[in-house]
C-alpha cells in the first residue's frame, strides 16, 4: 500500500502536520484547536450546511468551512480572527432567533452545544424583534421525542438513520424557516440503533424519552465503561447521581461502536439499580461475617472437586481466580450463554447487537470453561457447586439439589440456594473495576462508577481471599494486581495490563481482529 | 421575432426568430428552416472540434454565471470509461426572466438538437431537460416533438444514422425555485430534495449519479446550432460593447413598461436604447425609477445608471450590477422600493431550501423585518440590523441564494434608502401608490 | 376528487400506470430517480398526495416514507391537501406584483367565495393560492388554474375568467 503523502500547514500560528484529504477542522483538532461546528461529526458523512465552522483561509477569497474542506500545503488558517468570529456570531444569533430560550427546562441543558458556543461566541442579546416560530412536541416512537422548537435543523439525525442505519424513516420536512425534522405514520424509530440520534442531535431537539426530566447534566458523574449486554463490547459512559445509575451514553472507540450503542444496551441498566441484593455473607443460612463465611465456604471446598457455574459476564480477573480455583481441585467450569437476535448497524463494519448476550464469553472461554446449554449436567454428588453469579433454570435448579454442599458468590440470592454452605456477596460490574474480552478478543477495561451496597466485595477478591483460605498463595488487592497475575500466567494475555490496555482496550495474542 | 411584439428594427432574432411562428413547432416545419443540419455535421466530428468550435465562438452561459460554454464541455474527458450526462437547466424561476418558455414553446427542436450537440460533445449518450413543473405548455412542446425526433430516428441508439446513441429525456420539477442552482438541479433529478451541493466535487467530477456532468442553459443549448451553422466566427462578430461578450441575447421585459416581452439582440446593446426604443419607455404619464436589469437577484440600479449601460457582461458590471439571467424587471415612480424589495425577500424566504444556517432563519428574518418597515413599524435601527444580516448572509452559504436576498435588501437600501426612511418617519405609506397596470 | 376521510386507498400503479412507469424506470440509472414522475403520477390519478400515496410510491421505488414525505413537501407543486375542483394559483411575485396581482388575488377570493387563501369555497369548487414567480412576467399578471396557464389577468377579466372554468 502507498503511504499517504502528509501535508504542512499552520492553524493559528501553530504548525500542523496531517496525512493529505484530511479536512481542516479534524486537523485543527490534531492541534488541540476545537473549532464551533454542529452538523459535522466524524462518524457522518459532511454535510457543510450548519456553516457554524467557517474560518479563514489567507488567500480564500471568501471563509471555508473547515469540515468540507481538505488541507492544502502551506495553508494558513485562522479560527479566531475576527472575520470568522463575526461569521460564527451571526450563526449563532441565527440560531437563536426562533429558539424558546427555555435552557431551564431542556434535558440537553449542561450538554448543549448551543448553549456553550453562545457563552463562549454568541452575542449578549438578539436583535430579533418578531414573533417566534412555534412547533408542537412530537414522540418519534422509541425512545426518541423531537422538541421541534430548539432543533437546528443540522441534519445529523437525519443522515444517521439514512447513512449509518440505512433505514431513512426520518427527513427533513417542508424547506425554507418551515422546515422541521419529520417522519411518516408509520416510521417509528424502533430500529435497534435509532437511539444514536439522542447523542448525535448537538440540541435538546432529540431527547430520551427514558431520560426525560430525570436529571440535570450537571448533576451526573461520569465513568467509563464497557456495556455488558453483549459479547461486542461497546465502549460507554456510565452516568450516576447520587449512587443510582441514571443513563449510558456510547464512549468513542473507533476500533469498537465508533460513537454508538445500541437501544436495547442503552436500557439495559435499570437492573443495576435493584435493591434486592445480597448484602451480607451468610454460612449455613445465618449472617456472619466475611472470615465465618469463607472459613465455611474453605471447609465445604477442601479436598472436594469445585464445579464452577459462571455468569459469562463476568471480568477477566474473577475467572481467572476462579480457574485457579477449578485447578487446584480438579474440577470443572462451566457457562451457559442468553441468546438473542443479531442486530447490525449496517454504515459501521463489524458493530452489531451479538448473538450472545453476555460480555465475557469470549474470556470464559480462553480460560477453560466449557459453554453448555445445560451447564449443571455433568455435576457429580461428590462435587462441591460454586454458583457465580448465575441465575438457575428449572432444570438446574433440579440438578444442583445433587451437590454435595453449594456456594454461591453473587449479587442476588437465588431462592432455591438457601441451604448454602457459603453466601458471598459480589459487587456488580458498574460497582467493581474489571475488564472484558470481546468476540474479536478486545480485552477492555472498566472502571467502578458506583458504591456498592453492603459488604459486597468484587468476586476476584473474594477469591483471593478464598484461595488463600485453601493454601494458595494468592495475595492481590486492586483490579490491576489481578489483572497483571493473569497477564503472566495466560499466554493469550501476554504483555497486557491496566496502562496497556488504557480506556479503549487491545487485542489479545492471536485473536482474529474483525470478522 | 420579439415575443409577444413584433420584432423591432434593431434586435437582432436568432434564438427568437420563429416566435409565434406556430409552423416552427413541428419536425417537419423545423427542418424547413434548417433544423437538425447541425446536429447531422456534429456528429460526423470529432466530439473536441465541436468543443472548440464553441469555445471560439465566445459563447458564455446564458443561465446567470456567464461561464464560457466551451471551457465548461472542455472540462468533461470523452471516453474516460464513464457514463457522462448532459443536464439541460429549464427550470426557469427567476422573477423576471422568462425567454426560456418561450424557446421551448415556440422552436422546441431548436433545444433538442442543441442538446444532441452538447451531449455529444461531451461524450454523453443521455440528456436530460429539467424542466419547471409549472410550464405544463413547454412540456407538452417539448415531450411532443421528443416523440416526433425519436420516430424519425433522430435521437435513439442510432442517431442520425450514424450508429451513435444519443438520448433525450424531459423530467419535470415540482414548485422550486432552488431547482435551477446546478447541483439542486441534479438532486431533485436524482429524486431527492433539490438541496444544493457542497462544491468540489464539481459537476464535471462527479455530477448526476455521481458520474461527470455538464449543466447547461436552454438558452445556452439553443444557440449552439446557430454557431455550428454559421460559424464561429459569425457568432463572434455579433459585438458591440466588450469582445469578452459575444453573440445574440435574448431579454426578457417586464414590470412598469410600455411593451413587456422578450427581445432579442446583439451583446453590447445600449440599455438606454433598448428600455426606451425597442421596450416603448415608461407607461403614459409615468417616469421610471429603477431598473433590476438580470432576474432579481441582481443589485437594483438607478435609472441614471441604467441608461449609463451597455448591455453584456461587463457593461452590467461597470454599471454595478449583472447581466445575470437576463430578466429586466422595471419600476416606474408609483412603485415603492420598499414595498417590491420586502416582497422579493419574500421570494427567498419562501424559496430557500433550508439548509444553511444563514439562508433558512436569514431570509426569512429579513422578511419581517421587512414587511415591518413597510407596514409603517419600523425603525432606523431595523436599517442597520438589515444591513448586519444581509452582511452575514452573504459569501457564506453553500450556493448563492442567501446572497441574492442581501443583494436586494442592500441595493435596494443603498439607492432607494429615503424611501426607507420615510416610511419610518411616517411621512409615507407604501401601500397607497400602485402603478397603473 | 378524494376527500380528506379515510377511504381504503386504491393502489395507482396497476395496469397501464404501471407499465408507465416502468416505462420512466428505463431512462434513469437509479429507481430512485423516478421518484418525481412517480409522484406527479399519483397525484395525476388521485387529485392530491394522500399519505398512502406517498407510502405506495415509497414501496415501489425501494424508498421509505418519510423520505418520500421529505421530498414531496419540499416541492410546492405536489399537494398535500385535496383542493377545489379548479386550483387557483396566481402570482404575486414582484414584477406581478407591479401590475397589481395583489388586487387580481383579491378579485379571486371575492368571486370564488373562497373568502381567505388556501381555503376551499363551499361548493367544492375553487381553492385559491399564491404562488411565487410562474416564469411569465411579462405576461403580468399569469394565474396558473390546474395545469393551465391565463396571462395578463386583471381584476376585472377575473368574473369572466371563472364563467369560462368548466
Amino acid at each position: 500500500m502507498a503511504e499517504t503523502p502528509m501535508v504542512n500547514l499552520t492553524i493559528e500560528g501553530l504548525a500542523v502536520q496531517v496525512a493529505a484529504g484530511t479536512t481542516i477542522l479534524e486537523a485543527a483538532k490534531t492541534a488541540g484547536v476545537l473549532i464551533p461546528h454542529y452538523c459535522y461529526h466524524p462518524s457522518l458523512p459532511v454535510a457543510g450546511v450548519c456553516r457554524m465552522c467557517l474560518v479563514e483561509v489567507e488567500k480564500a477569497p471568501k471563509l471555508l468551512p473547515s469540515c468540507a474542506t481538505t488541507v492544502a500545503e502551506g495553508q494558513v488558517v485562522h479560527v479566531y480572527s475576527e472575520q470568522a468570529l463575526e461569521a460564527r456570531k451571526g450563526v449563532l444569533e441565527l440560531l437563536l432567533i426562533n429558539h424558546p430560550l427555555d435552557c431551564p427546562i431542556c434535558d440537553q441543558s449542561g450538554e448543549c452545544e448551543l448553549q456553550d458556543y453562545t457563552f463562549a461566541e454568541g452575542r449578549q442579546d438578539s436583535r430579533y424583534r418578531e414573533p417566534k416560530r412555534f412547533d408542537p412536541v412530537e414522540d418519534f416512537g422509541g425512545d426518541v421525542m423531537y422538541v421541534g422548537n430548539r432543533c437546528i435543523l443540522c441534519t445529523r439525525c437525519v443522515r444517521f438513520m439514512e447513512d449509518v442505519h440505512k433505514d431513512p424513516v426520518i427527513e427533513v420536512q417542508d424547506r425554507g424557516d418551515r422546515a422541521r425534522i419529520g417522519k411518516a405514520p408509520d416510521n417509528d424509530l424502533t430500529q435497534a440503533w435509532a437511539a444514536n440520534v439522542v447523542d448525535l442531535c448537538p440540541v435538546g431537539a432529540l431527547l430520551s424519552k427514558d431520560f426525560l426530566n430525570k436529571a440535570r447534566a450537571w448533576e451526573l458523574d461520569r465513568t467509563a465503561s464497557v456495556c455488558n449486554g453483549c459479547s461486542q463490547g461497546c465502549n460507554i459512559v456510565v452516568e450516576t447521581r447520587d449512587n443510582v445509575i441514571m443513563r449510558y451514553k456510547p464512549r468513542a472507540n473507533d476500533d469498537v461502536n465508533k460513537h454508538f450503542m445500541c437501544d436495547e444496551g442503552r436500557l439495559n441498566y435499570a437492573w443495576l439499580n435493584r435493591p434486592d441484593r445480597i448484602t451480607w455473607p451468610q454460612a449455613a443460612g445465618a449472617v456472619t461475617g466475611w472470615e465465618g463465611a469463607l472459613a465455611s465456604a474453605a471447609t465445604a471446598l477442601k479436598g472436594k472437586k469445585a464445579y464452577v457455574v459462571v455468569n459469562p459476564s463476568l471480568s477477566n480477573e474473577t475467572l481467572y481466580a476462579l480457574k485457579q480455583l477449578i485447578a487446584k481441585s480438579g474440577g470443572a467450569g462451566y457457562f451457559s450463554v442468553v441468546q438473542g437476535p443479531e442486530a447490525p448497524l449496517p454504515g459501521v463494519a463489524d458493530l452489531a447487537v451479538r448473538a450472545d448476550r453476555a460480555a465475557n464469553a469470549t474470556g470464559a472461554e480462553l480460560l477453560g470453561f466449557t459453554r453448555s446449554a445445560s451447564p449443571l449436567a455433568k455435576l457429580t454428588a461428590s462435587d462441591v457447586l460454586v454458583l457465580v453469579d448465575v441465575q438457575l433454570s428449572d432444570a438446574d435448579k433440579a440438578a444442583a439439589a445433587k451437590a454435595a454442599a453449594v456456594v454461591v458468590i453473587g449479587t442476588a440470592l437465588p431462592q432455591e440456594i438457601a441451604g448454602a454452605a457459603a453466601v458471598l456477596p459480589m459487587t456488580n460490574y458498574v460497582e467493581e473495576d474489571g475488564t472484558f474480552t470481546n468476540l474479536r478478543g478486545r480485552v477492555q477495561r472498566y472502571l467502578q462508577a458506583k458504591a456498592t451496597t453492603g459488604a459486597a466485595r468484587p468476586a476476584w477478591y473474594i477469591l483471593s481471599d478464598l484461595l488463600s483460605a485453601l493454601g494458595e498463595k494468592s495475595e492481590y488487592f486492586t483490579a490491576s494486581a489481578a489483572f497483571d497475575a493473569l497477564a503472566k500466567a495466560e499466554p493469550a494475555f501476554a504483555g497486557l495490563s491496566y496502562d496497556t490496555l488504557g480506556l479503549r482496550g487491545a487485542t489479545i495474542q492471536g485473536a482474529q481482529v474483525t470478522a | 421575432m420579439g415575443y409577444p411584439h413584433k420584432s423591432h428594427p434593431r434586435e437582432t432574432p436568432v434564438l427568437s426568430k420563429h416566435f409565434g411562428d406556430p409552423d416552427a413547432i413541428s419536425l417537419d416545419g423545423w427542418k424547413k428552416r434548417g433544423g437538425y443540419k447541425a446536429l447531422e455535421q456534429a456528429l460526423n466530428m470529432e466530439p473536441s472540434a465541436i468543443v472548440d468550435i464553441v469555445k471560439a465562438s465566445g459563447l458564455r452561459g446564458r443561465g446567470g454565471a456567464g461561464f464560457p460554454t466551451g471551457v465548461k464541455w472542455s472540462f468533461m474527458r470523452p471516453g474516460d470509461g464513464k457514463p457522462h450526462y448532459l443536464c439541460c437547466n429549464a427550470d426557469e424561476s427567476e422573477p423576471g426572466t422568462f425567454k426560456d418558455r418561450e424557446i421551448m414553446r415556440w422552436t422546441p427542436h431548436a433545444l433538442i438538437e442543441g442538446c444532441a450537440v452538447g451531449a455529444y460533445a461531451i461524450g454523453a449518450e443521455t440528456a436530460y431537460i429539467y424542466i419547471r413543473g409549472e410550464f405544463t405548455e413547454p412540456i407538452q412542446r417539448m415531450e411532443a416533438a421528443l416523440k416526433e425526433a425519436y420516430a424519425a430516428g433522430i435521437l435513439g441508439n442510432n442517431a442520425m444514422g450514424t450508429g451513435k446513441r444519443v438520448d433525450v429525456y424531459v423530467h419535470k420539477g415540482a414548485g422550486a425555485y432552488i431547482c435551477g442552482e446546478e447541483t439542486a438541479l441534479m438532486n431533485s433529478l436524482e429524486g431527492k430534495r433539490g438541496n444544493p451541493r457542497i462544491k468540489p466535487p464539481f459537476p464535471a467530477v462527479s455530477g448526476l449519479f455521481g458520474q461527470p456532468t455538464t449543466i447547461n442553459n436552454v438558452e445556452t443549448l439553443a444557440a449552439v446550432p446557430h454557431i455550428l451553422n454559421n460559424g464561429a466566427e459569425w457568432y463572434k462578430a455579433m459585438c458591440l460593447g466588450s469582445p469578452k461578450s459575444t453573440g445574440s441575447k435574448l431579454f426578457s421585459v417586464c414590470g412598469n413598461i410600455s411593451k413587456p416581452g422578450n427581445y432579442e439582440i446583439t451583446m453590447g446593446f445600449p440599455f438606454k436604447d433598448f428600455l426606451y426604443d425597442l421596450c416603448g419607455g415608461p407607461t403614459q404619464g409615468r417616469k421610471f425609477k429603477a431598473v433590476i436589469p438580470g432576474g432579481c437577484s441582481v443589485p437594483i440600479q438607478t435609472m441614471e445608471e441604467a441608461e449609463a449601460t451597455l448591455m453584456d457582461y461587463e457593461g452590467f458590471v461597470a454599471q454595478g450590477t449583472m447581466l445575470g439571467s437576463g430578466g429586466v424587471i422595471v419600476f416606474d415612480d408609483a412603485q415603492s422600493i420598499p414595498r417590491q424589495m420586502a416582497r422579493l425577500a419574500r421570494f427567498y424566504a419562501h424559496e430557500s431550501c433550508a439548509q444553511c444556517t444563514q439562508c433558512r432563519e436569514g431570509t426569512a428574518w429579513t422578511t419581517k423585518i421587512m414587511e415591518r418597515i413597510v407596514a409603517g413599524q419600523g425603525t432606523f435601527e431595523d436599517l442597520d440590523t438589515l444591513l448586519e444580516l444581509a452582511d452575514n448572509m452573504t459569501g457564506k452559504t453553500i450556493c448563492v441564494l442567501s446572497d441574492s436576498c442581501a443583494t436586494v435588501v442592500t441595493s435596494g437600501l443603498q439607492k432607494f434608502r429615503h424611501e426607507f426612511e420615510a416610511l419610518i418617519t411616517g411621512r409615507r405609506s407604501s401601500t397607497v401608490p400602485m402603478a397603473v397596470a | 376528487m378524494s376527500g380528506h376521510t379515510d377511504a381504503p386507498y386504491e393502489p395507482v400503479f396497476v395496469g397501464k400506470r404501471r407499465a408507465e412507469l416502468d416505462e420512466l424506470l428505463t431512462r434513469y440509472p437509479t429507481k430512485q430517480a423516478a421518484l418525481l414522475p412517480a409522484l406527479w403520477i399519483v397525484q395525476e390519478e388521485r387529485g392530491w398526495l394522500p399519505e398512502a400515496g406517498m407510502t405506495e410510491v415509497a414501496a415501489v421505488l425501494g424508498l421509505t416514507a418519510a423520505y418520500v414525505k421529505g421530498v414531496v413537501t419540499f416541492y410546492t407543486m405536489y399537494k398535500q391537501h385535496p383542493t377545489g375542483t379548479h386550483f387557483i394559483q396566481v402570482c404575486t411575485t414582484s414584477p406581478c406584483l407591479c401590475a397589481g396581482a395583489d388586487k387580481v388575488v383579491d378579485a379571486f377570493l371575492e368571486h370564488t367565495g373562497c373568502k381567505e387563501l388556501g381555503l376551499t369555497s363551499p361548493d367544492g369548487k375553487y381553492t385559491v393560492i399564491e404562488v411565487e414567480c410562474l416564469g411569465a412576467c411579462g405576461f403580468a399578471t399569469p394565474v396558473q388554474i390546474n395545469l393551465d396557464y391565463v396571462e395578463n389577468v386583471t381584476p376585472e377579466k377575473v368574473p369572466t375568467i371563472l364563467a369560462g372554468l368548466k
